[in-house]
């Protein structure tokens, strides 16, 4: 498994093999609470445009917009996940990525947090 | 305790009927001849089939699940429940009020058009506005109401404006209107004193503003004495001030938004103004304007002429119309009566008896609870559960359950989002001195079980019909009718 | 006072308490130091306030008879309504957000939910909405989003305050509507123009019967050619129709919407009346207001809870499905009560009864020479052409008591003369005799 990276709106990147999956961090689901729905308003072959709203994950009492982290071409959407949104709580950052992308420009992955400085950022580190 | 209530479905049986028609005095029609052959009805709606009888008890039964105003106390922040008079009850059921067609003509109602017009003459009164209508049927119909009167003003004046700023401490109404009127929402931190913090203001405030919304006091209870200042930034630019009124409890005879420079406000009847709940409305939520926006007032405006009163729907510039007709007007009649029964006086002592009890019930509760802005409050306040939540990890929800096992229904909670694990209390001047001790101590009480046996709160309500239900269950398996058996 | 239990004792307790000598200190203190003089009266007693409100009751000519309708309807309401929804712990109650104290109010929510979708065979229904016109307006904008388009079709055989709001609802938004005319003999709505405007729009919007009272019997092929092209269909429908006519959601209405004050709810000069809306099972995410599903708690009873909250704009703020907050929760209680009371053969009936005597009035008129204006069917509603202005008849006859119904050339101006004419179950043999013959008058 390669390196996740985060950022400060609790999304994390991670490089795998050609793609770089894509999806909300442990402290988000944590701090949403049992997640009810998720809704991914993109498809295979649509663009990801970094820091735009591509996703809704809600609990009962919150939602929360998830923001793209790289720019890039949707290769896969895992629909595990939209059928099973408690995956995210049992595996945010692991088995429960939510899209999978072409990304155009590594150099947008290079310059996120690394785990130390998001859990910093996050109060933890 | 009291026993769950079936479904009325499940009293249902083939024959029953709980209300009989007068006989048809004309030819029974058979619909097959008359109706076109698409529209004739193929299965008949399976409503249930119950006698008079079971559905008065059935609803009856309902009803004593349910708490209300006149059972106890609702100290919740920001709705202002207060006593429901009942004289305004039987005054709003007279029954030329309740029988007149809205089209009416105007000759024949100018006893409705004078009420409409005396009411929208006593509010502009107490907020010392100059123009006004009472067509909004809820405060967050008074504030799309408001923001395309927002919108009118400035196409009217060629100036392209595309956002609307709020404080952090906003009701979630006000940036839900304003995007409902087409603009972006900037929010304005507050600042440590929990008040709008002028710095950001002057920091957020763009030629792209158009206006900005407000509630003062603001929905920490805390009187934003800046709002001038805040008035006169926006002012400088051309920009708008909105008033949300739903704390108006706190002002009435002390100031009023015209005072602090607001060109807009919307006041909830249903909060102020003591007409009922309901369960969920309906309300009323009147929008008053400066002179300049009085052009952009929903059509039509009540009137008052040599011949009499009359609705005036000649109004070029009018924003248009926010529902079919003249808005709740029963829901107005009750407004009046309260304003007419209570005087200049009554309302003035309303809001001195609405910020007296706030800041009792503060005082018997700070030395328990956390309060992030320690500050003297007007009529609500906003403690926190965060110490006692970090030291035994009951939450405010915790607590808020159990105090209905103590025959309160609980405060606003979680809200305003400004203020973690946050308790929003609001007891309005018709609770008596004892209700408020009663209150405080059963906080006080729960707060020390929270320390001694947090489980027992965790576990809370024990004494209510039912317990705390499955919110999660109720999302992931939805279930938003009764279904039946045959398909 | 008698709405302010303090005594003048507690109050001077409670100020030294805080160490304040005067309630104006304590303004001062929280950073208020004026006060100003409204201009408002005295205070008044009950009596006082009663012999002035009952006077301006006073003020007011009733009619002995009116066949006025055009979306506020005289039909018989159940005494046990009144009694039901005067239940302080109804009335009095809260918005149910604490469901353990509120399963009265939920449950019922639940109910009516049920019923609506049973009365337009629609999946979920809301818990209600502010009156007919906002609930059409707020479901163009379900359209709008649901569908990510930015034109609406909408019939002009809509209730015209009905379209006005609907102006008003769009107008800080992107979004376009063209109007779909209707034919000036049938009074339906011109299908054809449809067919050239569906491509790109979100809805097609018809009210049926529309405003006219005609029946618009060709709304199933209005459904195919809006969905042909990915729209949705909206209907908007007297509840009462519904009675004995088919149902929205089977002849392919995406999303019903009502003006439901005939459902148990006086006239009231206007409100507060009920905006309905339901919609098929994919939109329930989009739908705007509250909606009531049934779960169980801890110990596996049944029980109700607001849910889908996140649509809403307490959690939701600017991305909500619409603002609304407060709507009309006791109309809909009495809705509901009414609904319950008449039950599945009685709102057959009624709509039967309303068939009936608009049938009877319609045959009684031509038999007096007069003519109808549209050639469509009708429920309850009808216009009639008459040989002067609509504004005379209705001023001459208005002296004689009777208002003989809705004059149409304030919004149709090419309309002035004809009236439009609502028979409901409540008028008498006698009174329709009356209005044939009164109008039969002018023919002669």
């Amino acid at each position: 498994m390669g390196e996740t990276r985060y950022t400060d709106t609790h999304e994390w990147v991670r490089q795998e093999g050609e793609e770089q999956l894509v999806g909300i961090t442990d402290h988000a689901q944590h701090e949403l609470g049992e997640i009810v729905y998720l809704e991914v308003k993109v498809s295979a072959g649509d663009k990801l445009v970094k820091g735009k709203e591509f996703a809704v994950i809600e609990s009962v009492k919150a939602a929360s917009d998830v923001y793209a982290p790289i720019s890039g071409e949707v290769t896969r959407v895992n629909d595990a996940v939209v059928q099973n949104t408690g995956l995210i709580n049992q595996d945010a950052e692991g088995s429960a990525w939510i899209v999978a992308v072409k990304p155009t420009d590594i150099a947008e992955f290079n310059s996120m947090m690394d785990v130390a400085a998001y859990k910093k950022a996050i109060g933890e580190g | 305790m009291i026993q769950p209530e079936k479904i009325i479905y499940d009293y249902s049986a083939p024959g029953k009927r709980g209300y009989e028609l007068p006989r048809l005095d004309v030819p029974a029609v058979d619909p097959i001849k008359v109706l076109p052959r698409t529209m004739q009805r193929s299965k008949k709606a399976r409503l249930p089939e119950v006698s008079e009888v079971e559905v008065v008890r059935h609803f009856t039964r309902l009803s004593r699940l349910n708490y209300g105003v006149d059972i106890g106390f609702y100290p919740l922040g920001s709705c202002t429940m207060k006593y429901n008079p009942k004289i305004n009850e039987d005054l709003a059921r007279l029954g030329p009020f309740i029988n007149t067609h809205p089209l009416a003509e105007e000759k024949a109602t100018q006893g409705l058009i004078r009420l409409y017009y005396q009411l929208g003459e006593a509010l502009l009164k107490i907020v010392g506005m100059s123009a006004i209508t009472l067509q909004p049927t809820a405060g967050a119909h008074g504030e799309m109401v408001g923001m395309l009167i927002v919108r009118a003003y400035h196409r009217d004046r060629g100036n392209r404006r595309s956002v609307v700023l709020i404080p952090d401490s906003s009701h979630g109404t006000n940036p839900a209107s304003a995007t409902l009127a087409g603009y972006t929402i900037q929010e304005v931190a507050s600042d440590e004193r929990g008040r709008i913090d002028l710095n950001a203001l002057r920091k957020a405030i763009t030629p792209e503003v158009a206006a900005m919304m407000v509630t003062n006091p603001s929905t920490l209870g805390l009187f934003e004495e800046q709002m001038p200042q805040v008035a006169e930034l926006l002012h400088e630019i051309d920009a708008l001030l909105y008033y949300d009124g739903a704390n108006a409890n706190a002002i009435m005879g002390r100031t009023t938004p015209d005072a602090m420079g607001c060109d807009i406000v919307h006041l909830n009847l249903h909060k102020t103004f003591s007409t009922p709940h309901g369960g969920g409305g309906p309300g009323a939520g009147p929008v008053a304007v400066t002179e300049k926006l009085a052009p952009y007032l929903p059509v039509p405006l009540a009137v008052k002429a040599e011949g009499g009163y009359s609705f005036d729907y000649d109004r070029p510039k009018s924003i248009g119309r926010v529902q079919a007709w003249q808005g709740n007007f029963l829901v107005l009649v009750k407004a009046l009566v309260y304003i007419l029964t209570m005087g200049e006086e009554g309302l003035r002592q309303v809001s001195e008896d609405a910020v007296l009890n706030a800041n009792y019930l503060r005082h018997l509760l700070k030395e328990t609870y956390y309060f992030k802005y320690d500050y003297p409050c007007m009529h609500e306040f906003v403690a926190s559960s965060r110490v006692l939540t970090a030291e035994t990890g009951v939450r405010t929800l915790d607590v808020a359950k159990r105090l209905m096992d103590f025959g309160f229904h609980p405060p606003t909670v979680y809200f305003p989002l400004i203020v973690e694990e946050a308790l929003m209390v609001e007891p309005t001047e018709t609770e008596d001195k004892a209700t408020l001790e009663a209150f405080a101590n059963a906080l006080k009480q729960i707060y020390q079980e929270a320390k001694t046996s947090p489980d027992k709160v965790k576990g809370a309500p024990y004494t209510t019909p039912v317990g705390r239900l499955d919110e999660v269950k109720a999302v992931k398996e939805l279930d938003l009718r009764h279904k039946f058996t045959d398909a | 006072m008698s709405y302010l239990p303090l005594t003048d004792g507690e109050r001077k307790t409670m100020l030294s308490m805080m160490g304040y000598s005067s309630i104006d200190q304590l303004f001062t203190d929280a950073g208020l130091s004026e006060k100003v003089k409204l201009g408002l009266g005295e205070s008044m007693s009950e009596a006082e306030v009663s012999a002035h409100i009952t006077k301006m009751a006073g003020e007011i000519t009733s009619p002995v008879v009116s066949f006025a309708g055009a979306g506020a309807y005289d039909h018989l309401i159940p005494s046990v309504i009144n009694h039901l929804t005067s239940r302080a712990e109804f009335y009095t109650a809260y918005t149910p957000y604490q469901p353990e104290i509120s399963q009265g109010t939920l449950q019922a929510i639940y109910e009516y939910q049920t019923m609506i979708c049973e009365l337009s065979a629609m999946d979920v229904a809301n818990a209600s909405m502010y009156d007919g016109g906002s609930a059409l307006a707020e479901s163009a904008l379900l359209s709008l989003r649901a569908t990510n388009r930015k034109r609406i079709l909408l019939a002009e055989s809509i209730h015209p305050r009905y379209r006005e709001v609907l102006h008003t609802y769009l107008s800080g938004l992107d979004a376009e509507i063209i109007s779909i005319p209707f034919d000036q003999k049938t009074g339906m709505v011109d299908t054809a123009c449809i067919e050239r405007n569906s491509d790109g729009s979100s809805a097609m919007l018809l009210q049926n019967p529309n405003f006219f009272g005609v029946v618009e019997e060709s709304a199933p092929r209005m459904a195919e050619l809006i969905h042909r092209t990915g729209g949705l269909f909206i209907v908007s429908a007297d509840p009462i129709s519904l009675g004995i006519m088919e149902a929205p959601g089977n002849y392919g209405a995406d999303i019903y919407t009502a003006e439901g004050q005939g459902l148990g709810t006086p006239l009231s000069f206007g409100g507060p009346y009920l905006g309905i809306m339901a919609g098929k099972t994919n939109l329930e995410r989009n739908m705007p207001g509250r909606l009531v599903g049934r779960t169980t708690d801890s110990a596996g009873r049944t029980g109700y809870v607001l849910t889908l909250q996140t649509r809403e704009q307490h959690i939701r703020r600017q991305k909500a499905t619409s603002n609304i907050c407060s709507n009309q929760a006791l109309v809909a209680l009495s809705a509901n009560i009414f609904l319950a009371l008449l039950g599945k053969e009685g709102i057959y009936e009624l709509a039967l009864q309303n068939l009936a005597k608009a049938e009877y009035a319609k045959r009684k008129l031509k038999e007096k020479g007069l003519r109808l204006c549209f050639s469509g069917a009708n429920f309850n509603e009808f216009v009639v052409e008459l040989p002067v202005t609509s504004a005379k008849v209705y001023k001459d006859l208005s002296k004689q008591g009777v208002v003989p119904g809705i004059t149409l050339d304030r919004w149709y101006p090419q309309l002035k003369k004809h009236l439009l004419v609502c028979v409901t179950e409540k008028k008498t043999k006698a009174e329709i005799d009356r209005l044939a013959d009164l109008l039969g008058r002018l023919v002669k």
